[in-house]
């Protein structure tokens, strides 16, 4: 050291993290549009939909509420998460963020513990409004087994891991933010359609159901309707099961494709 | 002394840097002293960004020595960003956090920070404290910038193009702010398009063009402006006449005695930071082309 002068030791990186962590989630929620895009729209699309179609499921006694429940808090994943940091970073790239955080001492893992517990705040929050909704206005109905809260929580953890990982390595994609939000609400999109979400997936013509199974969210769609259908609903999955074993080899292998996409090509600067 | 690498607080030899094979930077050698304010003049696209960048850890350079308080700003460590300051260009994050929330949270990157509410005191915000940053004027954001720049108190203060789009009033404002920050010590790198600013706040200045340093010097003596001829004017006949002299003593003394008094609108002026400026970068373009 070239310093004689007693320095205070450098702030460390998990308490600059959660330094991090409380300005994102205050940036979140004071601005509106990414307020409602990344944590409400769930909520709205689960009124809508329950609204305007409260008959059962075909054959059973389960309301398809109860099936477009598992299908929003899958996609609440991938809005909190992929979307959420897709859209987010490119954005942060483009108005400085980024730059001026590189000229700053704070560690980079600060960074991205700065957007992860972002999102998981942000899920929580998400999960919480449409169980609250949905079971006060909707009549849906909570797993009712310790199994099935247990499912619930890993399925939303490695789901969240793997889905920001696809965000941070995403977020090289877009030119700016304003493309950005086109173009991954775009993929947002047609993974709801494709991955059983607004549809019944057993329902969709064979080559959409394989498309869908080439990635995340379909899986993430699956595992959830196990935990929010009553068992005996696995008839309506196309191999008749849940298949949890294979949600959680897609969703692992997934993540160290985006593990190794985002540590090879993420990018502070334009 | 805090420091023993000397009395230099930046180091720079033979630095090159091209994009895609057209020179940017192509061998500046600078000194900066501690404590002094620097400013580096320049025409855009003369290498002015790209070099600030290298020494602020942004960009790898190609070739050179390079040294910032005794540390090389090619391995821009946490260390080493925790003992300069950085005020970028105009930027326009941070929108819907307040401006005591963003001093205070920058201020806790640094091992030893100044008090935040000090430093928004200093740059002028103190009544824009609870203010959204996107709602504060061009100006007020500037000094935002500033205050981020300046709050984890450092050796060594970065200024890109500072007081662009200020008032004149807010300009002078902003000119005793850094005249402060040099006083507590603060070694001070500036680049500005406006000689004026140059001239009334720095110690030295350095004219970069097409890539590299074409004259370095006090902005009293830059490109032999202390000793340049002097231009005397006056009216004399309906008309203005002016002469261009070494000795323009001499010549009102002449003009006084031709008019028995007064010397009607009478002037003299030495050639302007501005003038000299041109001078240098109008020759190193021509010299280019040669």
């Amino acid at each position: 050291m070239t310093s004689a002068a007693v320095r205070t030791r450098a702030p460390g990186l998990w308490r600059i993290g959660r330094s991090r962590v409380d300005m994102e989630v205050k940036a979140l929620v004071r601005d509106r549009r990414s307020l409602v895009f990344t944590v409400l729209f769930p909520l709205i699309l689960l009124i809508i939909f329950g609204s305007v179609f409260n008959q059962n499921l075909p054959g059973t006694d389960v309301s398809f509420s109860q099936y477009f429940l598992a299908g929003m808090i899958a996609s609440g994943i991938f809005y909190t998460s992929f979307q959420n940091l897709a859209i987010a970073i490119p954005t942060e790239r483009e108005d400085g963020t980024l730059k001026r955080l590189r000229g700053t001492p704070m560690p980079t893992a600060s960074y991205f513990i700065g957007k992860a517990g972002m999102v998981l705040l942000s899920y929580v929050l998400q999960v919480i409004l449409l169980l609250v909704v949905g079971v006060l206005f909707f009549k849906l109905t909570l797993p009712d087994s310790g199994l099935k809260w247990f499912t619930f929580l890993w399925v939303s953890i490695l789901g969240l891991v793997c889905c920001t990982l696809l965000g941070l390595a995403f977020s090289v994609v877009p030119k700016n933010g304003r493309g950005a939000s086109a173009i991954v609400s775009l993929v947002v999109l047609i993974l709801q359609f494709t991955s059983g979400v607004f549809f019944q997936f057993d329902q969709l013509p064979h080559w959409m159901q394989q498309f869908a199974s080439l990635f995340p969210l379909k899986w993430l769609a699956q595992g959830m309707r196990s935990v929010f259908l009553p068992d005996s609903l696995s008839s309506l999955e196309i191999t008749g099961s849940w298949e949890l074993g294979r949600v959680a080899i897609v969703l692992v292998l997934w993540t160290l494709l985006a593990l190794a996409l985002a540590l090879r090509f993420f990018k502070w600067e334009r | 002394m805090p420091m023993t690498e000397g009395d230099h607080a930046i180091v720079v030899r033979g630095l090159r840097k091209s994009y895609a094979g057209t020179p940017a930077v192509d061998g500046i050698d600078l000194e900066v002293n501690r404590g002094e304010v620097f400013a580096l003049l320049g025409p855009n696209g003369a290498g002015k960004t790209t070099t600030v960048e290298i020494l602020e850890g942004y960009r790898q350079r190609d070739a050179g020595d390079v040294t910032v308080l005794g540390h090389d700003p090619g391995r821009p460590t946490p260390a080493y960003k925790a003992r300069i300051g950085i005020v970028l260009q105009e930027s326009s994050d941070l929108a819907d956090l307040s401006v005591a929330e963003t001093v205070r949270h920058f201020a806790g990157y640094y091992p030893s920070p100044r008090d935040p509410a000090e430093v928004i005191e200093a740059v002028g915000l103190s009544e824009k404290v609870n203010s959204r940053c996107a709602a504060l004027s061009g100006g007020q954001r500037r000094r935002l910038d500033v205050a981020l720049g300046i709050v984890g108190r450092p050796e060594l203060l970065f200024l890109d193009e500072p007081t662009t789009g200020f008032d004149p009033q807010a300009r002078r404002q902003f000119w005793e702010l850094i005249r402060s920050l040099q006083q507590e010590g603060t070694t001070i790198l500036l680049t500005t398009h406006y000689l004026e600013e140059a001239e009334a706040l720095a110690d030295r200045v350095a004219v970069i063009s097409q890539g590299h340093i074409v004259e370095v010097g006090s902005p009293e003596t830059l490109g032999g402006r202390a000793t340049g001829a002097a231009r005397v004017s006056w009216l004399e006949d309906g008309t203005t006449r002016t002469e261009s002299t070494h000795a323009p003593t001499g010549v009102v003394t002449a003009l006084a005695a031709r008019f028995d008094g007064e010397i009607p609108e009478l002037a003299v002026s030495r050639p302007t930071l501005e003038d000299v400026y041109l001078q240098l970068i109008g020759h190193d373009e021509l010299e280019g082309q040669a």
